[in-house]
């Protein structure tokens, strides 16, 4: 199998990222909240990055901001999947009032502005990283339930469905065998683009101070606690602003490539 | 020679194909094909699905699909090599010298245009003829296609006229810039029987009017028979016989001609009805959700174990309807069914699993009724599993026995659907039906999407297993050539009625009542001539119209 020059710079990065979220305590020279210099300091040989504003290791912060960061990310994506997905399958195969109902639901959920939502959320919920992952997920779960549904609507109709429900399957076959693996390439793209959403969430929820709660870091975070120092001309903050963007590429890229090879695998459509 | 219109010579046509898991690669679809046509003639193509001639068709345009070269060869158009010319010179070649009918018009026309707009199109753009003439023109075509209310139906959109109005449509639009050459490719093969002879006979005559050649392209020796004047016979991108019509359909040489030409060869001697029928079909009337109409109108019908009752009709009579009803998907609004002695419950949630195992269904497109993801053996597999409990090397026994019932052998368990051909997924489609060990299979329009030779195949095999395993099969289909072949009792259906019901010989004998007549008259006869004998002698008008 060759992977495109594209696909494998992506896979490179997302693999550096996801490893050093990993295994960020053995990695980070530092500890997480241990304050080893003055403020602001240079790069140098002690501190690859400089520090932070009250005299943080940079690079340490950004390794475990990162691992808070993919973390939050990557369980909220899933759990969005899980359930806008399983929903939509099952709006679809039902039809009329469930459809209605669940449609409709989603409907109001997606007419407000979810960083607006979020906000008034948090703003009156306990702001741990369970609330956040949940309010993540669920909130972006509508994006998903519309694509799932309507795909499997397309799905829906296929002869070999209608021969699965004439030989008397139960829904869970229906659901689960004979759409989810057709509808597997298009929701496999939008994984990757949920998680990078997911990502620039959680980022902005920090930044504006709902999300991930200091001491413990997160790229937003970070950006926020060191935004002042760019009009001194000090960089501390573009380094996770670096990182989230280049995050976001390579997933993109990956996403991408995976898209178009799971369509053209044996049986696949289009 | 003066009146030499096209000439081809050795050609080559090349495409690139790409196999799952293997490396993209190059191959010769078309390996150098030669024939002449001289002003004012046909030539028909013939062939199967995959034998080049729409490919050669539109290389008389020099014109290649997408994915498709033409590597080699000469293609000469009013003396010109045309694959040789600049793009400038190609250009007023295609709709201007030759033009193209396609299979389909309602895919091919842009349903946001009127039809006049675009039948003037390629006349005008081209300078051949102003604006107004050109619409002149038009509406004296429109009139020789025997289009109602010529003067108008310029005006109207795509979806305003019935389907074979529509072909017409675009046979005008073909004829319009006064072409030398008309492509025709397969410009009835989806159209109904009875409307499928209007349209021929408008083609034919508007070759004759106009004067212009034609290249008709079709699966169907019988329909080719009837317009052209010259045969080319290909497979797989050779020619395996050219002669002119008359030496092809009467004394073919070639042995692959021969097939072609006395295909629905099979014999089947009707059997007497039963005492008990297994499906019983009473009064039933339906409609769908949300429509203020009836598709079915008191249908009545009986069918015996072991036996094949035909339900023919054209598109629209309600034959898939039928089976929606009987099958569950659609509970009907009134009548019962009765099922190997007990009442089916109208709708499918209903049933018992003893009643979805019974009545199983076998779908027109095979490619669509399986599921892309699933192997083969799964697809087979699992009616074994879900109405039997089978499971492991048991499972795959029976799956094998299966395959070998449906002539398909060792090496296909592992494989998906889009590694078969359309007469393979056909099989598999079959089998999975058979796994079941039903009373009765519907099949609806099984072999339509078929080539001639490949639905032979099918039906013999659905022949023989239905002596093998005891199985009545309830057959809907549009081909009355399919009907002859293997029915053992025939309901014809027409706007949501059974008007005609008996058994084959009743059915088919005189004296008919006319829309049997009509529809029985309409099936292409592999004889010169038919064509102007059957327009001669209806009496009703078919239903496109």
């Amino acid at each position: 199998m060759r992977i495109p020059f594209a696909a494998a710079v992506g896979l490179s990065f997302t693999a550096v990222y996801f490893l050093a979220a990993i295994f960020a305590p053995l990695i980070a020279p530092y500890g997480m909240a241990e304050i080893v210099g003055d403020v602001w300091e240079p790069s140098s040989a002690e501190h690859l990055l400089g520090t932070d504003n009250i005299g943080r290791d940079l690079l340490s912060r950004m390794i475990y901001g990162g691992r808070t960061t993919i973390f939050i990310a990557t369980v909220a994506t899933i759990l969005s999947f899980v359930t806008g997905s399983t929903l939509g399958f099952l709006a679809a195969v039902l039809g009329g009032w469930a459809d209605q109902a669940l449609s409709r639901f989603v409907d109001l959920l997606m007419s407000i502005p979810s960083l607006i939502f979020a906000l008034v959320v948090l703003s009156v919920m306990p702001v741990t990283t369970g609330v956040l992952i949940l309010v993540m997920g669920l909130l972006d779960s509508t994006r998903v339930f519309r694509l799932a549904r309507a795909v499997a609507v397309d799905i829906n109709v296929m002869d070999y469905v209608e021969a699965a429900k004439l030989r008397g399957e139960g829904r869970g076959w229906i659901i689960f065998r004979e759409i989810l693996p057709n509808a597997l390439s298009p929701l496999v793209a939008e994984l990757g683009l949920r998680f990078i959403f997911m990502v620039l969430f959680v980022s902005t929820l920090s930044f504006l101070g709902l999300g991930v709660q200091p001491p413990l870091a997160d790229w937003g975070g970070i950006v926020k606690e060191n935004k002042d120092g760019i009009v001194y001309g000090i960089g501390a903050a573009l380094w996770p602003a670096v990182a989230i963007a280049t995050l976001a590429i390579s997933v993109n890229l990956v996403a991408d490539w995976v898209l178009n090879r799971t369509t053209s695998l044996k049986g696949g459509r289009g | 020679m003066s009146d030499q219109l096209l000439k081809v010579r050795g050609l080559k046509i090349g495409a690139t194909v790409y196999p799952p898991g293997e490396k993209p690669h190059d191959i010769e679809i078309v390996h150098g094909v030669d024939f002449d046509l001289a002003k004012g003639q046909v030539l028909g193509l013939i062939g199967e699905s995959g034998a080049g001639k729409s490919t050669i068709g539109l290389a008389t345009m020099a014109y290649g699909r997408g994915g498709v070269e033409i590597t080699g060869g000469e293609v000469w158009v009013n003396g010109r090599d045309i694959l040789k010319s600049g793009l400038k010179d190609v250009r007023s070649l295609r709709g201007g010298e030759v033009t193209y009918v396609s299979q389909s018009a309602a895919a091919s026309f842009n349903p946001a245009k009127k039809i006049m707009d675009q039948v003037v199109e390629a006349a005008v753009e081209h300078g051949k003829f102003s604006r107004k003439d050109a619409e002149e023109r038009a509406r004296v075509l429109f009139a020789k296609l025997g289009l109602p209310d010529p003067d108008n139906i310029g005006s109207r959109f795509p979806h305003q006229v019935s389907g074979g109005q529509l072909q017409r449509c675009m046979t005008a639009l073909a004829l319009c810039p006064e072409p030398d050459l008309v492509v025709f490719d397969e410009p009835t093969t989806a159209l109904d029987v009875t409307t499928q002879i209007d349209v021929l006979m408008a083609i034919k005559e508007a070759i004759r009017d106009t004067g212009v050649a034609a290249l008709y392209i079709t699966h169907d020796l019988a329909v080719v028979a009837q317009v052209s004047d010259d045969i080319m016979v290909l497979k797989m991108g050779e020619t395996v016989e050219y002669g002119t019509t008359d030496q092809i359909i009467n004394t073919p040489k070639e042995e692959y001609t021969q097939a072609l030409v006395s295909v629905r060869s099979i014999d089947h001697e009707e059997k007497l009805p039963g005492i008990e029928p297994v499906l019983k079909v009473q009064n039933i009337t339906a409609r769908y959700k949300g429509t203020n109409f009836d598709v079915l109108h008191d249908v009545s019908v009986d069918l015996f174990p072991g036996q094949t009752l035909a339900v023919v009709g054209e598109s629209g009579s309600g034959k898939s309807t039928l089976a929606r009803v009987i099958t569950g998907l659609l509970p009907p609004s009134s009548g019962r069914i009765d099922f190997a002695g007990r009442t089916l419950s109208p709708d499918l949630a209903g049933r018992s699993r003893e009643d979805l195992r019974e009545l199983q269904m076998i779908y027109q497109m095979a490619d669509v009724a399986m599921n892309p993801r699933q192997t083969v053996g799964t697809i087979i597999g699992r009616p074994l599993e879900f109405y039997f409990g089978l499971r492991g090397s048991e499972k795959q026994k029976r799956i094998q026995e299966l395959l070998d019932e449906i002539e398909l052998g060792d090496g296909f368990q592992d494989r998906y659907p889009a590694e078969l051909s359309g007469g393979q997924k056909q099989r598999v489609c079959i089998a999975r039906a058979l796994a079941a060990k039903p009373k009765l299979i519907i099949c609806d329009e099984v072999t339509s999407a078929l080539d001639p030779l490949v639905a032979d195949g099918i039906l013999k095999l659905l022949l023989n297993l239905q002596k093998i395993e005891d199985v009545a099969y309830l057959f809907i289909t549009h081909d009355l050539a399919t009907v002859r072949a293997i029915a053992d009792s025939i309901a014809v259906m027409y706007q949501g009625r059974v008007v005609r019901y008996g058994s084959k010989t009743d059915v088919l004998t005189p004296p008919f009542d006319d829309y049997t007549d009509l529809l029985l008259s309409s099936v292409p006869e592999m004889k010169l001539g038919w064509l102007e004998e059957v327009i001669a002698n209806r009496k009703m008008e078919s239903a496109g119209n």
